[in-house]
Parts: C-alpha cells; structure tokens; sequence
C-alpha cells in the first residue's frame, strides 16, 4: 500500500471520501446520448463559482455607500490593477447566467425533465431561479447608477401595489421612503451573503434530488429500467471521466463567447450594462426611459400589458408574479404520456413553440418604450400595436400553462423507445 | 403613494412621448488614433475641465497614449495638480449650481451614457439664443444650461426657422426642419472645427474606457489560448468516448 492509498484509506475511515466520489461522479450512470442541451447544467455550476470569485473580490474595494458607491465601481475600473476584468466578469457572468439557465430550463420543458420522478429536482430548480431572480436585482442596485436606482425604484415600488399593506411593505422593504442609502446597505447584505448562501445550499440539493433520481436524457425514457447483471444501466456511462471530459469542450466553448463579450463588447450593446447607468443616481431626475436588464423583461412587458383595475396595478403585478410561479405546477400540468418532445405530437409542438415565440417577443418589448410600432388605425380605436402584441403574447404564455392539462392528453404521440437512441 | 407609484410605472411611457429627438451626426472617430486623443486631451484641459470634473481619471494615465510625464506636466496640468491625481476641480457645486442652474457633471464617464454621436452633434450644434439665460441654446440639449464654450473656435451660428407653409400643421417649428447657419465665423474654418470636435468626442470616450487598448489585446491572447485548449480537450474526448458505443 502506497503512502498515498494509506492516506486515502485514513481519511475514508473517518469521511465517506471515495464513497462519495463514487456515488457522485465515478459510478454516477448518467445517459449516454446526452446532445448539446445537456452542457448548460454544468455551466450554470461554472458561472456560479465564477460569480462568487469575481465577486469576492468586487466587495474587497466596492464601498456600499451611496456617496461612494459609483465611485468605487470607477476605481475599480481604473485603479485596482485588474479590476475591470473582473468587473466585466462579474457583469457579463450576470447576464450569461440567466443566458445558461434558460437554456438550461427549456431543455427541461423540451424533455420532459421536470416529469415524475423529478418533481422535486424540477421544483428545486424553479427555487434556483426564483434566487437567482432576487440576487441579480439586488446586485444591480449597487453600481449606484441611474437605471440601478430608478428600476430599483419602480420593482420595490411594485410591492406598494399589494392591497392594504402595501405602502408599508415597500418602506419595509426600502428601509426608507425612497430608496436611499439604507436601502443600498440592505441591498448589499442580501447580495453579498444572504441570497448567495440559499443559493449555494440549493444548488446542492439540487445535485443530490438528481443523483438521487438520475439525469434523464433527449429521449425521455428511464435507463435505470434496463440494467446489466451487475446493475448498471445498460444505456448508462459513468460521469467521471465521459461527461466531464466532454463538459470540459462545452466549457472552453462557453469561455470562448463569454470572453469575446468580456474583452470585446462588455455593454453589449446597452443590453448587458445600459448606458444610462453610467450616470450616477439620481433620486431627483426621474431618467426618460426606465427599462429593466434583458432577462428580466418578458415579466415587465407582463406587468406593462395587464391593464390597471379601479386605478391599481396591482393585476398586472400579480400576473407577473403568477408568470413565474405557474412553471412550479409544470410536473402536474403535464398529462402526455412521452417525456420528450422527440415522441410528442404536433399539437405539443405548436404550443411550445407559440410560447417561445410570446416569450421572446415580451423580452423584446419589455426593453422598448410601448409606443415601439406605432398604432393601429381608428378600427382598433387607435391602440399601441405594441401594447396589444404584449397583451396576445401574456395570453399565449398564460395559456400555454392553463390548456397543457388537455392538449397533453388529446396529443397524438408516438411510442417511445425501449431504450435510449443516439 | 399609489399616486407615486403610478408616476413611476408610467414616466417612461410618458416620457418617451415626449421626446422629439434629433437626427444625430455620426462621430466618426478613430479610438486607435492616439495623436487625435491627446489633442482631444489638450481641448479637454483647456475649455472644459474649469468646470466640468473628470474626477476618476488621472492625468498620468495619459502615458497610455504614448505621452511621457514630463509631456503631461508640460501641456496639460495647468492647475498646480500632481500627476497621479485625478482631474479635479476648483469650482464648487454650489457656485455652479448658482450661475449655471445645475451643477456641470463630472464628465469621467458621460461618453458612456451619451455616446460619441451624441456628443459629436452637441458640440455642432449650439446656436445663439437670446431667450436663455447663457444666450445659447442647441438643438441636442435643448435648453441647456452651459454656454458654448468653443465659441471663438467655431464662431456664432443662428437657428434659421423652416420656410413658411412647410410645416403644414401650424404648430411650433418643427427643429428637424430647422437649419443651423453659421452667421458669424470663428476663429477655425468649419472642416478644421468639426476636427477639433472629433478629437474632444475621442478624448471623451477614451476617458470613459481607459484600458480599452489593453482588453482588446489580452482578449485576444485569450481568446488564442482558449482555441487551443479547444482543440485539446476535443482530442481528450473523443479519446475518452471511444469505447461509448
């Protein structure tokens, strides 16, 4: 025996060491006709790490404080030696984020990965990204720029919309009658260490609900139903070394494009860091247009396209809300009898579809004023164009959750294989 | 409150309702033309940076555009700064707030929000306007609070109104339409002080991304690196996979 084996057989007496490193990634089976959606849960763990590093070292010289704040983000910039990569890190990390998870999740709808037994790993997910959610609206705050301050503003001020104890939620929640710098202070705690831990404990749980029930694959069928005489699935490869090898191409891809943004277009375009916010906040200039970053839009243009009930938004507020909370049911909405959208019919394909398209065109009319496309003639009483676009596309996107029950069921699929296809 | 919050979900609609905005210029400057950033630098320290701060950027980060320190103390540090400081002001808020109505922003980073075509039509297009407080007004700003400061380079333009019966809905003039006509020349014929600008609109936006020259070249070693460790880890793979079948 080796002194490294006596070492490891030390440390395996008094830790599950090698147990875990089996369960987890040497004898974890996991499908073996993974295809290219199959990369961005493993980015999505990578974008993590980074955001926690990059930003580990942000809150080594950011100052919360709103007199100092925008300052120090510029000293970051230009006079902590390489501070604006990692300040480009962290800002692109936010975007390319949500960029991997939405492609994490659509494969998921795509799949059928949220059905039973995954009910749970779907619904810690959902919970991810609630999190994630709250933690890039808190970090976005603290740059202390205009649209930091003034979406901050507006997204707080949606909770003084909550009939009778609105007004007084929103205080609670600000800390002050504006925001202000209680509010910055508050913000950053959250950022910084409460958001992240949940983030991480769910993360984990996440990684153990999937262990636990085990990947599912582009043909939606069970490898665990076919085992050799030794119990291993027929269909299954061990994690370690075929999927991390082959994770690791899909990381030099994701680091390629992450990089050509970082290095070469770190605004992109006023998409990922908007020009507006390069102008320090100001809580008594109200900026012309106040538009929440990218990822957050298709539940603005939501709130946008609810009109107001009795002169309070709060409808809007609730639908937009009900938007995120609806893709928790997925796994009891779905009655069809395949997972994967490869044995599905074309009644299930024409409503995905029809939700992705409702869902991108919100995201795009979420960043643009309402008055984008003009309006219609004096038929339709002279009406936005964009606002009754949004308002077709809420339906869509509401309805593609409400009728799943019934055209899951009426869809004509065909039979799933045996075992898994390449 | 509600009322509050109801401004607030709908200013921008409002706002951008509102919002008759001009035709902008394009720049076209040249970011990798260092000599047209430092003459930029030099119409900086000289007629903006009395009253406008600059105040996160420091005079030796100049050195980035090929210029010593000894060349930075010489022409550009008029104000008994040291080198390493930032571009400060004596000026105080208040005292701009009093003469000017607002106080000038700090202009570290407004080629950032503005952009370089904004910026490069601002400059063009301030003309004499005796209704205001400075007697200049501009087309890009309008109603701004800063006087045209590079007067004597470009000399006086006036706001000719459009011909009568073109605008047909009787309204105000309508400022697309409007022309500018230069009505008394300065001291750079028009070709010379629109170069002045491109420079000053360079400089700016120089400032507002100091280390832009630096990323892109280490973007690119990057970007070299990560294509090899590409070809690498597709090599590991496909020898891993090999026995997959």
């Amino acid at each position: 025996m080796s002194r490294v084996q006596a070492l490891l057989a030390w440390v395996d007496e008094r830790f599950p060491l090698t147990a875990t490193w089996k369960q987890h990634l040497s004898e974890y089976y996991a499908p073996k006709n993974f295809n290219f959606w199959y990369f961005f849960g493993s980015l999505a763990l990578l974008v993590l790490v980074m955001q926690i590093v990059t930003g580990i070292f942000l809150t080594m010289h950011y100052k919360p404080d709103a007199r100092e704040a925008f300052a120090s983000v510029e000293y970051i910039m230009r006079d902590v030696p390489w501070g604006w990569a990692i300040r480009y890190m962290h800002s692109t990390g936010a975007s390319m984020f949500f960029v991997v998870v939405y492609l994490h999740m659509l494969r998921g709808l795509m799949y059928g990965s949220y059905r039973k037994p995954r009910e749970l790993l779907w619904i810690l997910g959902m919970l991810i990204y609630l999190c994630l959610m709250a933690e890039a609206f808190f970090g976005y705050l603290l740059p202390w720029g205009q649209m930091s301050y003034w979406g901050a503003q507006v997204i707080v001020n949606l909770f003084a919309a909550v009939p009778w104890v609105g007004p007084d939620l929103a205080v609670w929640i600000r800390g002050d009658y504006v925001v202000s710098d209680a509010t910055l202070n508050r913000f950053f705690a959250f950022h910084v260490i409460a958001i992240p831990l949940v983030l991480l404990a769910l993360v984990a749980l996440h990684l153990v609900a999937l262990h636990e029930v085990g990947s599912n694959n582009p043909d939606g069928v069970e490898i665990k139903k076919k085992k050799d005489a030794s119990g291993r699935p027929l269909d299954g490869i061990p994690f370690h070394p075929y999927y991390t090898v082959k994770d690791m191409v899909g990381v030099v891809v994701f680091l390629m494009v992450f990089s050509l943004i970082v290095f070469f277009a770190p605004e992109m375009g006023g998409y990922f860091l908007e020009h507006n916010n390069f102008v320090p906040a100001d809580p008594l200039k109200t900026p012309q247009h106040i538009a929440p970053v990218w990822y957050f839009t298709p539940f603005y243009s939501i709130l946008r396209a609810v009109p107001p009930l009795l002169g309070s938004q709060f409808p809007g507020v609730l639908a937009m809300g009900l938007a995120v909370v609806i893709l928790f049911f997925m796994p009891w909405l779905d009655r069809g009898n395949v997972k994967s959208i490869r044995y599905r019919g074309g009644v299930y394909k024409t409503w995905l579809a029809l939700f992705l398209v409702s869902f991108v065109v919100l995201g795009y009319l979420g960043v643009k004023p309402t008055n984008v496309w003009g309006q219609f003639g004096a038929w339709l009483g002279g009406a936005e164009r964009a606002v009754v676009v949004a308002r077709v596309c809420t339906l869509l996107y509401f309805l593609f959750f409400l009728l799943m029950p019934w055209y899951t069921k009426i869809d004509k699929t065909k039979p799933e294989p045996e075992r898994v296809t390449t | 409150m509600r009322s509050i919050l109801f401004a607030l979900l709908f200013a921008p609609l409002v706002a951008l309702a509102a919002g008759g905005e001009i035709k902008l210029k394009s720049a076209n400057i040249d970011p990798n033309d260092a000599v047209s950033i430092q003459r930029g630098a030099r119409t900086f320290v000289n007629y903006c940076l009395n009253c406008h701060a600059a105040s996160y950027m420091r005079y030796n980060r100049l050195q980035e555009l090929g210029l010593s320190e000894q060349q930075i103390k010489d022409n550009l540090l008029f104000a008994g700064d040291k080198v390493g400081e930032t571009m400060t002001i004596a000026m105080p808020r208040k005292a701009g707030e009093q003469w000017f109505g607002v106080a000038p922003p700090d202009l570290s980073v407004t080629a950032r929000s503005r952009g370089a075509d904004w910026l490069y039509t601002y400059f063009m297009t301030f003309y004499r306007d005796d209704s205001t407080l400075t007697g200049w007004n501009n087309l890009a700003f309008p109603n701004v609070g800063m006087p045209h400061v590079l007067w004597e380079l470009q000399g006086m333009q006036r706001l000719e109104a459009p011909a009568a019966g073109e605008d047909g809905h009787g309204g105000a003039a309508a400022t697309g339409h409007a022309k500018l006509v230069l009505a008394q020349a300065g001291t750079q014929p028009p070709a010379q002080y629109e170069q002045t600008i491109r420079d000053l609109v360079n400089y700016l936006v120089y400032m507002g991304k100091p280390m832009r020259a630096q990323r892109l070249q280490i973007g690119t070693v990057v970007l070299f690196f990560l294509s090899i460790l590409l070809v690498l880890t597709w090599l590991l793979k496909r020898e891993y996979w090999k026995d997959v079948h």
